[in-house]
């Protein structure tokens, strides 16, 4: 069975919610829709306070060429445009809608049919995919639409769905793989189209049986999609290990996937295309795991854009009282969140509801050179060194050691027996590093 | 004569003992021809020396001699030796300080640039924060790299405020003159103003800029506001007992000009301010702070006290 080669760790899967249908969240009272829920620019409001807005109406466009337009979540009144608290307590903007009923812009197809035939040409489906705002929903939230205009001079030849979900815990591509199976293969056949590729594979680690087994059945209604069983191992869902392990190509050190031909999407995202093109609806909904060992009911729960963490906690069976942490994202690679009013965004894959005893970290101890995070790194960097230049602010040394290639996976922070806070080291040195070489850039 | 033979042949060398042997004549030559060699290339460096000759102002080691050492570039050069560069090439002191050497350095440097000496405010580093954990309860618990500048990029701090102090201690390591210390109750730093040199290290090391060099004051006695909170007063005050919520009553107050509001926070002008100790009683959360100045008297004896504050 295939994986990627370099490093990985195999963290306890702990899938409780595996078994949960998706639950529908009924709507909130108000929600907090945040201009920037984008890896790039934020967008630009487009309405005043006051304003009447229905689900799925343009409230933000996104201008910058990597930046994603934002839409109502709801039908309501906007009641202001302020700043608020985001999960790590610095104030972002937001777009803040009284709700008040549940109507749709009338062009949206509510019907629960399957669509099947693909109307749209090339252009007209990225467009559309502009519009309804969509970023990878895998949780680094790239603007999807700039993922499928390839570089001229540059060729794509396979298009990777990534339905690995290898963060321990979280359960949302997995249950929308069992029970949105058609969609998402004909959203798989639209993005085929788009990037104009005659083959595309879906990745599933095999703790996943029953999702492969059902995708396996499916697909051979539909020409050139395949589904590809992979070994269970952190951090198998990452991009580059994902290409990686189903193409045994690598993506050099600065480069994009494209240029080895192949461009990966999440099913979370292949399913959003989908609603967009064939039902027209924008990206303004998205299922979230709530999970967590001493929490009632772990669910799947679609969830609209903006409903506060604290109802779908609620929803779950409430705040268990030992809880000593709730993390937005997987336990590797996400953050815990510093208040419970934060609204679901677009990137939330999760959250998961640590216990007191589990939620503290290791203690902390010296590094004593074992080496272990440089044989897990899957990008082959040797975090120690990166950490400790960070530590001391030697930015070229870290630069050197090609911090930019880090895929933030943790898993260097996860093997480490002295309990090094290695991941938030290196991410401190990469932000720095990426604004150094940024500045650069401009001056020269 | 046997036994230097087997000598030879068991250790294949020749003892020292055995130098009478050689050519006295080897030794000689090898002399001459090392002297000679020397003097070549003596010759050689005479004229490159002459041709390439660096003509340093002398000034710039007396200058040096002068500076206290440290290189802790607080005056913004790398080195005390740039700094003395610096200043013998400027002939002057403008925009020139040594914040370690003050006034004293500038008496004895200025003879030697023939300047006259300007005398200068001493300054001293201050703290704009009060949030200790009683005014700004811990609200979540850090667990992840123990310095400010990393917890300054991935949270807003324990206590919620996303311009208070950290309390994680940058300041004091990038401190060199053990003027600084950790006050492990209240979790804010405290400044030694005896040992403080005004280098301004830790008003780069503090990723929040709350830190600020002031003028320090006949006494030591300095009024200012310890808060740089810009947020509205409401979400300020949510977080923190002693924030300043930009009421502007102390602007009101101040008779002199000295305290400017500018996005929901006050500032109060070092220069301008008088110590007359207006401001502060209508500060509705406290958080102008009085330093060394006397404890206020009964209400009635105040205005004794503030003629009192103004003479001295």
């Amino acid at each position: 069975m295939k994986t990627f080669n370099k490093g990985g760790v195999h963290p306890p899967e702990n899938k409780i919610s595996a078994k949960e249908a998706i639950i529908t969240l009924a709507l909130p009272k108000t929600v907090t829709i945040p201009v920037s829920q984008v890896l790039g620019a934020p967008a630009v409001p487009v309405v005043e306070k006051g304003a009447k807005v229905l689900a799925g109406q343009l409230i933000a466009k996104g201008e910058a060429f990597i930046s994603a337009h934002v839409h109502s979540s709801v039908s309501g009144t906007v009641s202001k445009i302020d700043e608020v608290l985001d999960s790590s307590g610095y104030k972002r903007k937001a777009i803040i809608i009284d709700v008040d009923g549940d109507e749709w812009m009338p062009e949206i197809d509510r019907s629960p049919s399957l669509k099947k035939e693909i109307s749209m040409g090339r252009d007209e489906i990225i467009k559309r995919i502009h519009e309804s705002g969509i970023v990878g929903l895998g949780g680094a939230t790239f603007p999807s639409h700039v993922k499928l205009m390839v570089p001229p001079g540059k060729k794509a030849e396979i298009l990777l769905i990534n339905g690995v979900e290898c963060e321990p815990y979280l359960t949302s591509d997995h249950r929308l793989m069992l029970e949105k199976g058609e969609e998402l293969l004909v959203g798989i056949t639209i993005l085929m189209k788009a990037l104009e590729v005659k083959r595309a594979v879906i990745g599933i680690e095999n703790n996943k049986p029953d999702a492969i087994e059902h995708l396996t059945k499916l697909s051979k209604g539909y020409e050139g999609i395949e589904v590809c069983p992979l070994k269970v191992k952190y951090p198998q869902g990452g991009e580059k290990q994902l290409i990686k392990a189903v193409t045994r190509r690598e993506v050099p050190s600065g480069k994009l996937p494209v240029d080895v031909n192949a461009v990966v999407h999440n099913v979370g995202t292949a399913f959003a295309v989908y609603e967009a093109v064939q039902k027209n609806k924008p990206l303004f909904e998205r299922v979230v795991t709530v999970t967590g060992k001493k929490l009632k009911q772990p669910c799947n729960l679609l969830a609209r854009i903006g409903t506060p963490v604290s109802m779908l906690i609620e929803q779950a069976g409430g705040l268990p009282e030992s809880c000593g942490k709730i993390i937005n994202g997987g336990p590797m690679m996400g953050k815990a969140v510093s208040s419970m009013e934060i609204p679901v965004v677009k990137g939330m894959s999760g959250l998961v509801v640590m216990d007191e005893k589990e939620a503290p970290r290791a203690k902390l101890y010296n590094c004593i050179r074992c080496g272990r995070c440089t044989t897990v790194c899957p990008m082959g960097l040797e975090p120690y060194l990166i950490a400790a230049a960070s530590n001391v602010a030697n930015f070229e040394i870290v630069e050197k050691a090609c911090v930019m290639d880090c895929i933030e996976c943790g898993s260097c922070h996860y093997t480490c027996p002295s309990g090094r806070p290695l991941l938030d080291e290196i991410r401190v040195g990469k932000s720095k590093v990426g604004q150094i070489i940024r500045s650069r850039k401009n001056n020269s | 004569m046997q036994f230097q033979e087997t000598f030879q042949n068991v250790y294949n060398f020749e003892p020292a003992y055995f130098i009478k042997r050689t050519n006295v004549n080897e030794i000689i030559y090898a002399v001459i021809a090392l002297c000679g060699t020397a003097l070549v290339f003596a010759v050689i460096i005479f004229f490159v020396e002459l041709k390439f000759k660096v003509i340093e102002d002398p000034l710039i080691d007396q200058v040096q001699e002068l500076l206290p050492g440290a290189n802790c570039g607080g005056c913004g050069f790398a080195g005390c030796r740039n700094f003395a560069e610096a200043v013998v090439k400027a002939k002057s002191l403008d925009n020139l300080n040594c914040p370690v050497g003050g006034n004293a350095l500038v008496k004895d440097i200025s003879p030697l640039l023939g300047i006259v000496a300007v005398e200068k405010e001493p300054t001293v580093a201050v703290l704009r924060c009060n949030g200790s954990r009683t005014h700004a309860p811990q609200k979540v618990v850090y667990q992840g790299a123990s310095t400010c500048y990393f917890a300054h990029s991935l949270f807003s701090g324990e206590s919620g405020c996303p311009f208070g102090c950290l309390g994680l201690g940058d300041c004091v390591e990038s401190c060199k003159f053990d003027a600084m210390y950790m006050d492990k109750e209240t979790g804010l730093p405290v400044i030694l103003d005896e040992k403080c040199v005004s280098c301004g290290a830790c008003v780069k090391a503090c990723p929040r800029s709350i830190i600020e060099l002031r003028r320090q004051g006949k006494k030591n006695r300095r009024i200012y506001v310890s808060c740089i909170n810009k947020e509205k007063g409401g979400p300020a005050k949510k977080n923190c007992a002693v924030a300043c919520i930009g009421c502007g009553a102390c602007a009101k107050a101040c008779k002199f000009e000295a305290i400017t509001i500018a996005n929901n926070l006050a500032y109060i002008d070092g220069e301008k301010c008088t110590l007359c100790r207006k401001c502060a009683p209508v500060c509705p959360t406290h958080c102008i702070t009085e330093l060394n100045l006397p404890e206020r008297k009964a209400e009635k004896a105040e205005a004794g006290a503030e003629t009192t504050v103004s003479e001295s």
